[in-house]
């Protein structure tokens, strides 16, 4: 795990519409790593991760994967993008849509090989979703979709997978076989996972390492280095405390500024 | 068989070009009619349609082909569709009602000059309805070549479609030009519509590109299967409305048949209401436990209607 990164971010600047969504974002990742891109609603996660995929122009700052600068069709970045909302009526097996994975961007039709069969049934099995493989893709539950297009994204042998919420809409159960499976990833295939989530308490027990998005700008480390009163106090730019209770973790703002607790992510009102 | 087949129906030429011009353009709507069901573009195939209706009209008036006049027009109007706006849903739901509007209002002014000022009363029925039987013999070949290339186009962006279909998004970071994409089907969609105006007319060919594929996809889990299902679906409402209509000439008291749209687009719409029948899926298990090639597929139609 002390090899070179597989990404790189560098004093990334991306603005939207002339409003700075982040400003000076560095930070790396490496392969076989878990980690974590929190941050509230609106906070700039989707813009980061499709930043780096090449479909948002930064205006500053450099990205390199595998040392190199992104290229579109970038075969080392594998993506499973925000509520995919697939119509049932569509004809297709979710055994098909994760073998579409490896050769979408091609003309013509697919003529598949017994290799790349096996490769489809090895990718089903690595998301543990034989059971419903020929089930249509459009007929599948949220978690089960979710499985789907992570064994989409990672048939062409990605280096990073790039999640962007996941978890979100998914009940508490699916949310941690999702999570159970990806840390599995990370392992059995060196493959190096950035997923963004608004809630960090259901990734903390795998999380290699964190990135903490906030007022644009980010932090990142290890969860120990950067969930610090200090560290997220210096990033929101006001008095915040991390609270450790049952294994969970808090971040609590001020009571002076009250009006800021609700837009804080992983605060647990209990 | 006397009775099926009403006198001098396989010896009449008009009858011949008609279902020549009735299985091709079933073909390129049924097959461009899949994507459009998976795409859920019906409303945009339907806005073509009328734009279809003004090219077709306003050709008449100019004494053009028609179908020179419905694919140009639909092909207008889909450009006109993307340069409004089409990267989100809603903005291209918004831009494709704006055009179909518009495009109506031409279309009403040409007919009306059509009819008014050339003297044919038919133009109406011919355009909006269409009538297969008066298909000048000489535009088959353009007919053929337009379909062969709609549906060459189609293979060759079957795989970036399909994904783009799923999520532009997903398409984009594949680096598939996802808008690119979305336009040459645009086009593919106006070549289909224009195709099948000249056989049941540009107000139905809505019925022709989106029924035998809507049937299709509920009965199959496979696009390649849906493709499939949908060209026979629609060669075969199209055959059979031909031959009602020939044969109602026969029926009815006065000398005079019933049209062909009507036939075909009825018999469409029973296809679709038979594709919610039970007794339709099991039939279709059967078949495919009798002639599958592996056993899980048997399992997908059953547990996906759970």
């Amino acid at each position: 795990m002390t090899e070179s990164p597989v990404l790189e971010v560098e004093g990334l600047r991306v603005s939207l519409s002339g409003r700075i969504i982040l400003d000076d974002v560095t930070f790396e990742i490496r392969a076989g790593e878990f980690t974590g891109l929190i941050g509230s609603n609106g906070v700039g996660k989707t813009t980061l991760l499709r930043t780096i995929l090449g479909l948002q122009r930064p205006d500053a700052g450099i990205i390199l994967v595998e040392g190199a600068p992104i290229t579109p069709r970038n075969r080392s970045l594998g993506y499973v993008p925000q509520k995919i909302a697939i119509d049932p009526d569509i004809p297709m097996r979710a055994r098909d849509f994760v073998a579409l994975g490896l050769d979408a961007h091609r003309f013509g039709f697919a003529r598949r090989n017994s290799q790349q069969r096996e490769l489809v049934e090895a990718m089903l099995q690595a998301v543990d979703a034989e059971r419903f493989a020929d089930n249509r893709v459009g007929s599948l539950s949220g978690g089960e979709q979710q499985r789907i297009l992570i064994a989409h994204a990672l048939i062409s042998n990605p280096k990073v997978l790039l999640l962007d919420e996941p978890l979100a809409n998914l009940d508490p159960k699916s949310v941690q076989e999702i999570v159970t499976l990806l840390h599995r990833i990370t392992e059995d295939h060196g493959v190096a996972v950035l997923l963004s989530a608004h809630e960090m308490n259901a990734l903390l027990p795998v999380l290699d390492r964190i990135i903490y998005v906030a007022d644009g700008r980010a932090a990142s480390g290890t969860t120990e280095e950067v969930v610090r009163s200090d560290v997220l106090s210096e990033l929101y730019g006001h008095h915040v405390d991390v609270l450790k209770l049952h294994g969970r973790v808090l971040v609590v703002a001020d009571p002076s500024t009250d009006e800021d607790i609700a837009q804080h992510p992983n605060l647990t009102v209990s | 068989m006397r009775t099926l087949f009403e006198p001098g129906f396989f010896a009449s030429a008009p009858v011949h070009v008609a279902l020549a011009i009735g299985a091709v353009t079933a073909i390129v709507s049924a097959v461009v009619g899949v994507f459009t069901v998976i795409r859920s573009q019906s409303f945009a195939g339907h806005a073509l349609t009328d734009v279809a209706t003004t090219g077709g009209s306003g050709a008449f008036y100019l004494g053009i082909s028609p179908l020179l006049g419905f694919i140009g027009g639909g092909v207008i109007g889909a450009g006109a569709m993307d340069l409004v706006g089409v990267q989100r849903v809603r903005s291209r739901d918004m831009a494709t009602g704006v055009v179909l509007g518009s495009a109506s209002g031409l279309a009403a002014l040409f007919l009306y000059l059509d009819t008014t000022q050339s003297a044919t009363t038919g133009a109406t029925q011919q355009i909006l309805f269409g009538s297969i039987f008066t298909v000048d013999p000489s535009t088959i070949p353009l007919v053929v070549i337009l379909s062969v290339v709609t549906l060459l186009a189609i293979g060759l962006i079957y795989r970036p479609l399909l994904i783009s279909s799923f999520s532009a998004e997903l398409a984009r970071a594949r680096g598939i030009n996802a808008r690119g994409i979305g336009l040459v089907f645009m086009i593919a969609m106006a070549v289909a519509v224009g195709l099948s105006s000249i056989a049941v007319g540009s107000i139905l060919s809505t019925a022709l590109l989106i029924g035998p594929a809507a049937t299709s996809v509920r009965l199959v889990t496979h696009v390649r299967s849906a493709v499939i299902v949908a060209s026979v679906i629609g060669v075969v409402t199209a055959w059979l409305g031909i031959l009602f209509a020939y044969d109602s000439y026969y029926w009815m008291p006065s000398t005079q048949g019933l049209p062909v749209s009507f036939f075909i687009v009825a018999l469409i719409f029973l296809s679709y209401l038979a594709s919610g029948l039970p007794v339709v899926h099991r039939t279709i298990e059967w078949l495919r436990g009798s002639f599958g090639r592996s056993p899980s597929r048997t399992t997908s139609l059953s547990s996906a209607a759970t």
